[in-house]
């Protein structure tokens, strides 16, 4: 029988090569299971999941609670500002409030960088990262990931862009850990000032002339332009960006081959991406919505399997 | 570890041809019968009905494959995670006679996953259980088969296994006898 090499999902980094195939192999079981009549498993019903919101969120959000209610598992949200976060309550006092009314896993999202893994050290319960920061995201790239198998087959050898915000996006370093891991190819393709010093470090390829990623890759990922995140003008306009680094259907048309569109959502339409591309055939922006649900419930059920009833 | 030989090859071919048997006289054409086949073991039963139903003329039987896992009562409670395997369930078994078929019948506990299981894909007019081996007096739960290949009776530590050959004339039952 096969396991998890971790007890908490923090980050891709964290995890092995044998984790991610265990979580794809599971969430094609789950795909099978939330596309029959009735939808729903009991595996989890005497666990209870708690959603913590730091941040905004409507597809993670909306995804791991779904996920965890397939599962037939309990389900408490917590949004950080309509709580007494604004009283000033620390993170673990409120995560340990939470665990005193007998919470078995939490589900995270933080605006700072560490929070899941820190909170995994001062807390005992089972910590899943749903984003900290411009850090990870790591159910995101697994479901970026298993779409991008499930169209293209073995990622190994294959080419991945991703393309636009890199130096805020927790999706982008997520989405490098994975493919790498699996063996693609990845480049990626943005204005320098939104960059990463350190990008070479992580095993890319950088280009900034679009064009030619786009007749590189068989798969490009398009990040949303984080405006939330930026503190200063990190390019003139979104029209000059729009210009440079946006996927229009003219550009598509022009290449020499089909490519497949990704998007993490959501969609900054006419910035990142055109409607016509998002809405096209090539997009499988919608396809990464329903995986996103198998594999939220198989990374909920595999780390549930492991907090054992009789410890 | 001692190996005892329940149902030799020929014994076993000849539960499978009456059992193959039963399930015509009861179900005849077979028009409104989904056979489901357990995994992991029971579909190895399953595809050698299908392969002798053939042979008496029942060409578009209606089968499929359902995995279990995720309706198990176990959950959390074994140190390793339950894998699940793949279900192939083409056919809507809403108002259908549904015939589950397992190998061996054992505490009962994978029959209630199953019956919970099957209820996802729609309301079965009836549900049946067909089973190669029934260990005796081993049940956790009220459940007993409605068509059975053999009784045998083997200690709670013992393992019955079946080994499905490629070619159906070379299948055979047999017990490992637990050591320690």
């Amino acid at each position: 029988m096969k396991k998890l090499s971790v007890a908490h999902l923090l980050g891709i980094k964290y995890l092995q090569l044998e984790d991610l195939h265990l979580i794809f192999e599971t969430a094609t079981h789950f795909k099978e299971v939330i596309n029959r009549p009735i939808k729903k498993v009991p595996s989890l019903r005497d666990i209870t999941v708690a959603n913590l919101f730091y941040e905004n969120s409507t597809r993670t959000k909306l995804s791991f609670e779904l996920a965890e209610k397939r599962l037939s598992a309990d389900v408490i949200n917590f949004s950080a500002n309509q709580s007494s976060v604004s009283k000033g309550e620390t993170l673990v006092d409120t995560v340990n409030n939470i665990l005193a009314l007998k919470v078995d896993m939490i589900v995270i999202r933080h605006p700072n960088p560490g929070a899941a893994h820190f909170l995994s050290k001062q807390v005992d319960s089972c910590i899943i990262n749903a984003g900290d920061g411009t850090h990870e995201h790591p159910s995101q790239a697994l479901l970026d990931a298993y779409s991008l198998i499930e169209r293209l087959g073995d990622l190994q050898g294959k080419r991945i862009a991703i393309v636009g915000d890199v130096l805020h996006s927790r999706v982008a370093l997520s989405n490098i850990y994975a493919l790498k891991m699996l063996g693609a190819d990845v480049k990626v393709c943005a204005p320098k000032s939104l960059l990463p010093k350190h990008i070479n470090s992580l095993g890319v390829t950088y280009s900034s002339d679009l064009m030619r990623v786009l007749n590189w890759c068989d798969a490009v990922n398009m990040l949303r332009v984080q405006n939330e995140r930026m503190d200063l003008s990190y390019f003139p306009s979104d029209r000059e960006y729009s210009q440079n680094f946006g996927l229009n259907y003219e550009r598509l048309k022009k290449l020499r081959k089909e490519i497949l569109v990704l998007h993490p959502g959501p969609i900054n339409r006419g910035v990142e991406i055109t409607s016509e591309v998002a809405d096209s055939d090539q997009a499988i922006i919608l396809d990464q919505v329903e995986n996103g649900l198998a594999i939220r419930m198989a990374i909920i059920y595999l780390l549930g399997s492991q907090l054992n009833i009789s410890e | 570890m001692a190996i005892k030989v329940l149902l030799s090859e020929k014994k076993v071919n000849i539960i499978l041809r009456r059992l193959c048997h039963q399930l015509i006289e009861r179900h005849l054409d077979f028009s409104n019968v989904v056979l489901i086949g357990l995994q992991p073991r029971g579909t190895n039963l399953l595809k050698q009905l299908l392969i002798l139903l053939k042979k008496e003329g029942l060409n578009s039987i209606k089968f499929g494959k359902l995995d279990t896992t995720f309706f198990r009562d176990d959950f959390r409670r074994n140190h390793q995670p339950l894998n699940a395997r793949t279900t192939e369930m083409n056919e809507t078994v809403e108002g259908k006679n549904v015939v589950l078929i397992d190998d061996v019948l054992f505490t009962g506990r994978s029959i209630r996953a199953a019956l919970t299981a099957i209820d996802t894909y729609g309301r079965p007019k009836s549900i049946e259980l067909l089973v190669l081996v029934d260990r005796r007096f081993s049940r956790h739960l009220p459940i007993q088969p409605d068509y059975l290949g053999a009784q045998i009776d083997a200690l709670q530590g013992d393992k019955v296994k079946v080994v499905w050959s490629k070619s159906s004339q070379k299948s055979i039952v047999y017990l490992e006898k637990n050591n320690e």
